[in-house]
């Protein structure tokens, strides 16, 4: 297949991503504008990650997808055979195996080495963006390093709710510097982003990169007496019994009847082909 | 223009600027680290790691400023017909070239704006020798400590002070390179 160069984009395109990923790396949080291309998949359905995914790539490695945890969603086998045509990688579903792993909305739920690199698709990568419209006022705040509008909406969401109700995209500051939008993935993520990996993040309708070294600290912003809290569904997994991963709900039958089960489906898969059992496992499906 | 201008490019660009651009992700992501970088060869006294960085990252739209030595005919001609980056002094560059006494003074580069911190120039150094002493670095990619050699302290000390304003390096040797993002404090 030689109809398109080496993981599609041109070279030239390329390093401009990559130029951008590199300012990201030695400005932990902060956005750098990038000039984002069309991308043969609709907005919505990462072409931020893909563009970052593609300026990254080499024939060397090992490709993975994920879209909310599981590898066999539209999303995520649609950009997996993108890379398989454009850029002849190495394909896989399990995690310890991929070099490059491209997310939507979750971080896998087994830890991530010195060797891995994390892409995440980012919608909205702004977090001041709900609370003040104006990308010329947003940027001004980054620069003066002014977020006290983020404090007040989660101050809101206790006097509202008792708690603060942002269970998805929970805004978090990095290096003690730029707060930062880690995509909407849950909060119960949030904590793995202080990784061994590197992290991308790549917004191409929003035009913006943005980047985290391993071991950067990243603190999820709460308020004393309200501590940040990466709670989930109180369950085990219904099929694997897993009582530490993230669940998703899911609705059996028309009488309310419901069961957990990861959201990561490789960890779900492994751990149950491990052996382990939960409490809707038959045997003969498992 | 000689020969030697149109020779030592890449033979396959999007798979050679791809492993050199994962090589010089890795190492400014883990400042410390020595990464194996190679592919292009320009003329002296320009090492084969920096010219692999410069094919890798320069184009049409990157100002380039050649500091000292490396300010020759031979490099501005191989420069000029491998990437088109114009050859422009250190006010306006956004990758800069040379050992670290040519380079110097550092305030001469752009550090980048409050707003846009990413204008800021990247200066690649080139150095006699790249070892993993001398210096103990800290900060983000850093589990704990890290160390490297480095040809100053207290210019680092103060680029850091600058963040998220700053400027960031590479440092380069034969086929071996390293980095020093702005972010990493030294002592």
């Amino acid at each position: 297949m030689t109809a398109y160069n080496f993981a599609y984009l041109d070279e030239q395109t390329k390093r401009m991503i990559r130029r951008a990923i590199l300012k990201g790396l030695a400005i932990p949080g902060y956005q750098v504008p990038f000039a984002s291309r069309e991308m043969p998949m609709p907005y919505g359905w990462g072409t931020g990650g893909v563009q970052v995914s593609a300026a990254t790539l080499t024939p060397d490695d090992t490709f993975k997808v994920i879209d909310q945890g599981a590898d066999d969603t539209t999303n995520a086998v649609s950009i997996r055979k993108f890379f398989e045509k454009t850029a002849q990688v190495a394909t896989t579903e399990k995690t310890a195996e991929a070099t490059v792993i491209q997310t939507r909305h979750r971080i896998p739920e087994e830890p991530l080495t010195e060797d891995q690199i994390l892409v995440y698709q980012v919608p909205i990568p702004e977090p001041l963006r709900f609370l003040e419209p104006s990308e010329v006022e947003t940027r001004k705040m980054h620069a003066l390093e002014e977020y006290g509008l983020m404090h007040v909406k989660l101050y809101e969401d206790i006097s509202r709710h008792g708690h603060i109700a942002t269970a998805y995209a929970y805004p978090v500051k990095v290096e003690g510097r730029y707060v930062m939008d880690p995509s909407p993935i849950p909060k119960f993520d949030n904590p793995k982003m202080e990784m061994a990996g590197i992290q991308l993040f790549g917004a191409g309708r929003e035009q913006r990169i943005y980047a985290l070294p391993p071991y950067t600290r990243v603190v999820s912003l709460d308020f004393e007496d309200h501590p940040f809290d990466p709670s989930k569904a109180d369950h085990p997994c219904d099929m694997c019994g897993a009582g530490d991963s993230y669940l998703d709900e899911v609705i059996v039958d028309d009488a309310g009847g419901r069961m957990f089960v990861c959201s990561d489906t490789d960890y779900c898969a492994t751990r149950q082909a491990a052996g382990h059992r939960g409490r809707l496992t038959t045997e003969d499906a498992a | 223009m000689d020969v030697i201008e149109l020779e030592g490019g890449f033979t396959d660009a999007p798979v050679q600027s791809a492993h050199a651009f994962r090589a010089a992700m890795s190492a400014l992501a883990r400042p410390g680290r020595i990464e194996p970088i190679q592919g292009a060869v320009a003329p002296t006294p320009l090492s084969e790691a920096a010219a692999t960085l410069l094919l890798t990252l320069c184009d049409p739209e990157t100002p380039v400023h050649l500091a000292g030595a490396h300010d020759t005919d031979a490099l501005r001609g191989w420069i000029t017909f491998h990437t088109g980056a114009p050859l422009v002094g250190p006010g306006a560059a956004m990758f800069a070239v040379g050992t670290w006494g040519a380079l110097t003074p550092l305030d001469a580069y752009r550090i980048g704006t409050p707003e846009y911190p990413d204008r800021s120039a990247t200066l690649i150094v080139e150095m006699e020798g790249l070892t993993t002493q001398v210096a103990t670095l800290r900060g983000p990619g850093i589990k704990d400590t890290a160390t490297l050699s480095l040809p100053d302290l207290a210019a680092f000390q103060r680029n850091a002070a600058l963040f998220p304003l700053g400027l960031d390096f590479y440092f380069t040797c034969g086929r071996s390179l390293a980095a020093l993002p702005r972010t990493t404090k030294v002592s």
